[in-house]
């Protein structure tokens, strides 16, 4: 047993002295591997007698559990070294750049006519869509404007050139057309919004020849005023985000509605900032009116049962007065830079729940 | 519309202020732009008197005056010549903004003398050019007092009138909505007919073609002699000149002020230039008029004229002939009042881009009751102001008709208008508004008066009663609406916005760009037809209907590579155009993507794009929708816009829904932009509706327990199989256990045939019901590699 003292010392000095993970293997295998020196002292227990192959056996067995147990330590432990070390040399400059990644954004005419529908959703309008190219009955005619109208001559309206029938083509110069179009397929009730492309012979600081257009249209057999105007403040509150922003009906004139009325909301402009809200200033939003009794007729719908109301307005002035943008032009100028600016994040999906505006 | 409170009040018997009137037009609709109130910014200035004024001792055009202010007296350094003792004037102490610069007086020290105040000039008031000197107010004026307190200013008011509103293109008009209004009484006007003295040596015949004989139905003229054309009165220059009219004459003078007045355009022909009768017809061809203005114009037979034997005198209802005008040496002349119809002056004036007072208010319609009366007026106040002797009337056609009965029944008020008014309050608004108004069966019976053209049904009246009560008289009220709405999108509306924020968050930014571009634009695009060219563009460069939205995205993308930006997406959904008819317009999502697939990074990991990230664009475009990509074909085939060998059609059955590749070289190179560009067109409408499903819940989840594995095949092809022909025909192979099949490498060159190509993709198998052995393994292999071959005509690769 003598002999067993020392190879255990020897196994235990071996392990001690391994600085690597393959001189801790060489000190496993030289002292349990199969020829190793304990192992050999474990075969020859079958030479002895079955009472001394007892008590050498315990013995041995202690003296190899104790190799091996020193062994797993000396395992861990070197392993931990390494992965200290390898860790040591595993550094990144975590202040680089990560590989990038561009997010586009939504134009600000679509998230404000997202806006717009969100709020007319509420209170129970559908969307309704029509052709940028119309003829005069539709953008015209139907909507009593008579064929002498300012609105009809070449300096207002884009046409094209005559047909062989001698009719002409136009751009449709308000989203109205797409109300006849609708009176004239559906039946009342009626409640759309119409958001599309319109156009005008028009171009300075204030006017693009194209621009869009929001308007509205209600038909049934009891709508009145106090409605028009009811709709229209709970529209210009909620899409304004201003619970107590000031409206006022102003009374006016359009051919296809009567009563006609124009509204306005309140802003002030302290410190030169346009504020809108309460203050002394009114800016003008929306033209409205309840639809005359001759679109009606035009449209097949007996103005006798049936009346309601019609408002309009430009996407683009909304916009810009909410979102604080200066110039119309920009709009139409696919500016980049104008377009990262005020465009929004495809995230940014306009809810009432959640309110229209981030 | 201009006109001043004193105007106004000439009309309109009234304690109202200035502000009540104000708010009360914008309330009626007339609506206020503009209120010039010289008050506003005088309030500070107080009467002064020079009690003694004493050379400058250092200053020869300087004087030293000492002011009494009604509580002290100050030292005043004063320029005027007119600044002498006993003079009341118009005083500001330091603190007083002086109207004309903006700015604070301080107190100042002119040449060693210290200055007090500041007498002041009325230009200095900002009111008018008189700078001669101080102004001089008079001397019983009481010391102290505020200058507002003494002076009336006139506050000037302007107005923008409504196209229906002619009436109110003259003060009377103005007046009488505010009298209706409850802000006063409309002060009576009295017409009394001027008896003549002789027979007018000019007659006047209406000769018009049964076709025009609305062109002018009424005609009345008065010959006046002995005129005398010189300055008007002061209170006519001043009416004017409130207005920023410029006083010219008496004669034409009072002609401005009927047509402000009372809307009513008149024109004096001096009558010593007239050459015979005159006579109202339409223009013959080949005749022109040097008018007024000082241009000349070739006239037809669609314009109405007034002539004499030599030919037109004037354009009806537009401008007058330079040929007979007046002028200071005018002794005789012949006034014309007369009805016009406003079409047809409307289209001469347009015609002729004349623009002028009388066009204004004839196309938007004068009374047609006060032709008459109004030449009695004038006719008065030409020989008051004038002076000379006038002949009788020459009266020539009729008053057109104008008369019209309305029923309002008592109810439609609140029907339409929203708001309860008791029946006689409707009938004194429509009463003080000129109706005459009668007990009817169902209601009133309502005749609008002359000038009122504009009024032609209830719905007009229920507006007249509406309007006058004002607006924010109607309640509010909520549309009834469903307490639980309900979504509204249509399914093809709903996708539109899937479309736009899937392509944003792909890192494409939307834009909006015009639906027109040039026509050979258009023509590289497979547009330009004649039926889709405007024939009045607001430029050349804008003269045809995009029949794509890539042209317009070309050029934007050119613009801001222009401003030095770089690696950039844009896209655009809107329509485009394929013919003018309803239904050729389609709704396209188009993007472009321009440079580098990055921006450049230290990892290096950049490229240029190219048709693949257009593809993968139009099919993430598509997935957005809800619908499979896996169900599209695509096809080596694209419109010549596009590369022809780098671009394709993506289809549904025959029919194509999209195209994506690189753009034409030929096509970049005439729209001056060079690559890489890629870009893609997904044509909303062209995807298959979606369908509506019985219920919102998902299939069940199948997930197998059982481990799927990939194998891997390589393929050598004939160059021109298409890899989606492979992709297919493995995953055909056995449709239970392909579950994926992945493109992941190719190959083409030198260890290679030529024409030939390897193409290796991994098969996912999954199993659903059980581990696979390996024969199964190997079977599913062969079927799939078989069927590979038999559709390509390839091979394994070995």
């Amino acid at each position: 047993m003598h002999d067993l003292d020392r190879l255990r010392a020897e196994a235990l000095a071996a392990i001690a002295a391994a600085t690597s993970l393959e001189q801790l293997e060489a000190a496993r295998v030289a002292a349990l591997g199969k020829k190793g020196s304990i192992s050999g002292l474990m075969k020859s227990l079958g030479a002895m007698s079955p009472d001394e192959r007892k008590t050498a056996g315990a013995v041995l067995n202690v003296a190899r559990d104790e190799v091996a147990v020193a062994l797993d330590s000396a395992r861990a432990a070197l392993e931990a070294k390494a992965l200290d070390e390898r860790l040591a040399r595993e550094r990144i400059d975590v202040t680089l750049p990560p590989r990038p990644e561009t997010q586009g954004r939504v134009h600000p005419i679509s998230q404000t006519i997202e806006e717009i529908t969100q709020i007319f959703a509420q209170m129970g309008f559908a969307i309704a869509e029509g052709p940028d190219i119309e003829d005069d009955f539709h953008n015209f005619t139907a909507l009593n404007i008579p064929p002498e109208h300012p609105a009809r001559q070449m300096h207002d309206t884009f046409y094209f050139g005559e047909r062989a029938d001698g009719g002409r083509h136009l751009l449709r110069t308000h989203t109205s057309p797409v109300q006849i179009r609708t009176m004239l397929s559906e039946k009342p009730p009626i409640r759309v919004i119409v958001p599309g492309r319109t156009y005008r012979c028009d171009s300075d600081m204030t006017h693009t020849p194209m621009f869009h257009q929001v308007e509205g249209l209600v038909i049934d057999k009891t709508t009145h005023m106090g409605h028009l105007k009811g709709c229209l403040i709970e529209f210009v509150r909620a899409f304004f985000e201003v619970d107590d922003v000031p409206v006022r009906f102003r009374p006016s004139f359009f051919p296809f509605t009567e009563p006609s009325a124009e509204v306005d909301i309140g802003c002030s402009r302290e410190g030169g900032e346009l504020r809108i809200g309460p203050g002394a200033g009114w800016l003008e939003v929306l033209g409205s009116g309840m639809v005359h009794p001759n679109v009606l007729r035009n449209c097949g719908i007996d103005p006798d049962e049936y009346q309601g109301f019609a408002f309009g307005m430009g996407v683009e002035r909304l916009a810009m007065l909410k979102y604080g943008i200066p110039d119309l032009r920009t709009f139409f100028d696919s500016d980049l830079r104008w377009l990262r600016h005020y465009g929004f994040v495809p995230l940014d999906v306009p809810t009432l729940s959640g309110g229209l505006t981030r | 519309m201009k006109f001043s409170l004193s105007w106004l009040k000439s009309h309109l018997d009234t304690d109202a202020t200035l502000d009540e009137i104000v708010s009360a037009l914008t309330s009626i609709g007339l609506e206020v732009e503009d209120v010039e109130d010289p008050a506003r910014r005088l309030s500070g200035f107080i009467v002064g008197h020079i009690l003694s004024a004493e050379r400058h001792p250092n200053a020869d055009r300087l004087q030293v005056c000492t002011v009494a202010t009604g509580e002290t007296t100050i030292q005043v350094v004063c320029g005027a010549p007119n600044a002498r003792a006993g003079l009341k004037v118009i005083l500001a102490r330091p603190g007083v903004v002086i109207p004309v610069t903006g700015e604070a007086l301080k107190k100042g020290n002119v040449r060693g003398v210290e200055s007090q105040g500041m007498m002041c000039s009325w230009r200095e008031l900002a009111l008018g050019e008189d700078h001669d000197g101080i102004a001089e107010l008079d001397v019983a004026t009481e010391v102290g007092a505020a200058l507002l307190d003494v002076v009336s200013f006139d506050p000037v008011i302007d107005i923008s009138v409504t196209p229906n509103r002619a009436d109110c293109l003259g003060v009377r008009g103005i007046a009488r909505d505010l009298a209706a209004a409850g802000l006063g009484r409309l002060v009576p006007l009295s017409v009394e007919p001027v008896p003549g003295t002789f027979a007018s040596p000019i007659e006047v015949t209406l000769d018009f073609p049964p076709e025009a004989a609305g062109a002018c139905p009424l005609f009345a003229g008065r010959f006046i002699r002995g005129v005398k054309n010189g300055e008007s009165p002061q209170w006519l220059k001043d009416r004017l000149a409130s207005i920023g009219l410029r006083p010219i004459s008496a004669l034409v003078d009072i002609t401005n002020l009927f047509t402000y007045d009372l809307n009513r355009p008149l024109h004096v022909f001096d009558a010593d230039r007239v050459k015979g009768d005159i006579t109202a017809r339409l223009a013959q061809p080949g005749e022109t008029l040097a008018a007024l203005n000082g241009k000349s114009y070739a006239l037809d037979e669609s314009m109405t004229v007034i002539a004499d034997e030599t030919g037109p005198l004037g354009l009806a209802g537009v401008i007058g002939g330079e040929s007979s005008g007046c002028s200071e040496t005018t002794t005789s002349v012949f006034l014309e009042t007369a009805w016009f119809d406003p079409a047809r002056t409307a289209t001469t004036g347009r015609r002729l881009e004349i623009l002028s007072d009388a066009r204004f208010r004839f196309e938007r319609g004068v009374d047609p009751a006060f032709v008459v009366p109004a030449m009695e007026l004038a006719t008065r106040m030409i020989l008051d102001l004038c002076g000379g002797e006038v002949s009788e009337p020459v009266i020539a056609g009729t008053e057109p008709d104008w008369q019209k009965s309305i029923v309002l029944r008592p109810g439609r008020v609140a029907a339409l208008g929203g708001v309860e008014v008791p029946v006689g309050q409707q009938e004194a608004i429509l009463h003080t508004l000129g109706c005459a108004v009668a007990e009817h069966g169902e209601g009133l019976l309502v005749n609008p008066p002359s000038w009122r053209a504009d009024i032609g049904g209830e719905q007009d009246l229920v507006e007249e009663i509406v309007r006058i009560i004002g607006f924010d008289a109607i309640p509010a009220v909520s549309l009834p609406r469903n307490p639980m709405p309900k979504p509204i999108l249509t399914a093809s509306q709903r996708r539109v916005g899937w479309v736009r924020r899937q392509l944003a968050s792909r890192g494409l930014v939307e834009t909006v760009t015009w639906s027109f571009l040039p026509q050979a634009q258009a023509a590289l695009f497979g547009g330009g037809a004649d039926a889709l060219q405007l024939a009045n563009p607001i430029s050349a460069d804008l003269d045809a209907m995009r029949p794509s939205v890539l042209p317009n995205l070309v050029a934007a993308v050119g613009r801001n590579v222009d401003r030095g930006i770089r690696d950039f997406g844009l896209f655009e959904i809107g329509p485009q155009f394929d013919g003018p008819e309803p239904g050729q317009q389609r709704l396209v999502a188009a993007g472009l993507r321009f440079g580098k697939s990055a921006a450049r990074h230290w990892t290096g990991a950049s490229r240029p794009v190219d048709a693949f990230d257009a593809k993968a664009d139009l099919l993430a475009a598509i997935a957005a929708t809800g619908l499979s990509p896996d169900g599209f074909q695509t096809v080596a085939e694209a419109p010549s816009w596009y590369h022809p060998g780098r671009a394709g059609t993506l289809r549904l059955g025959n029919k194509p829904v999209g195209f994506f590749g690189e753009l034409h070289p030929a096509v970049l190179a005439k729209l001056d932009i060079k690559g890489p560009l890629a870009g893609f067109e997904l044509f909303l409408e062209a995807l298959p509706p979606a369908k509506t499903k019985p219920s919102r819940a998902r299939p069940l989840l199948k997930a197998s327990a059982f481990q799927p594995l990939d194998r891997d095949f390589a393929f050598i092809l004939d160059s021109k199989v298409a890899a989606e022909q492979v992709v297919r025909a493995a995953r055909n192979a056995d449709k239970a256990l392909v579950s994926d099949v992945v493109v992941f490498d190719l190959y083409e060159g030198t260890h290679l045939p030529e024409g030939k190509k390897s193409l290796a993709i991994s098969v996912t198998l999954q199993p659903t019901e059980r581990t696979l052995t390996d024969d199964e393994i190997e079977a599913v292999s062969s079927r799939i590699v078989q069927a590979v071959i038999k559709a390509t005509g390839g091979e394994l690769r070995g």
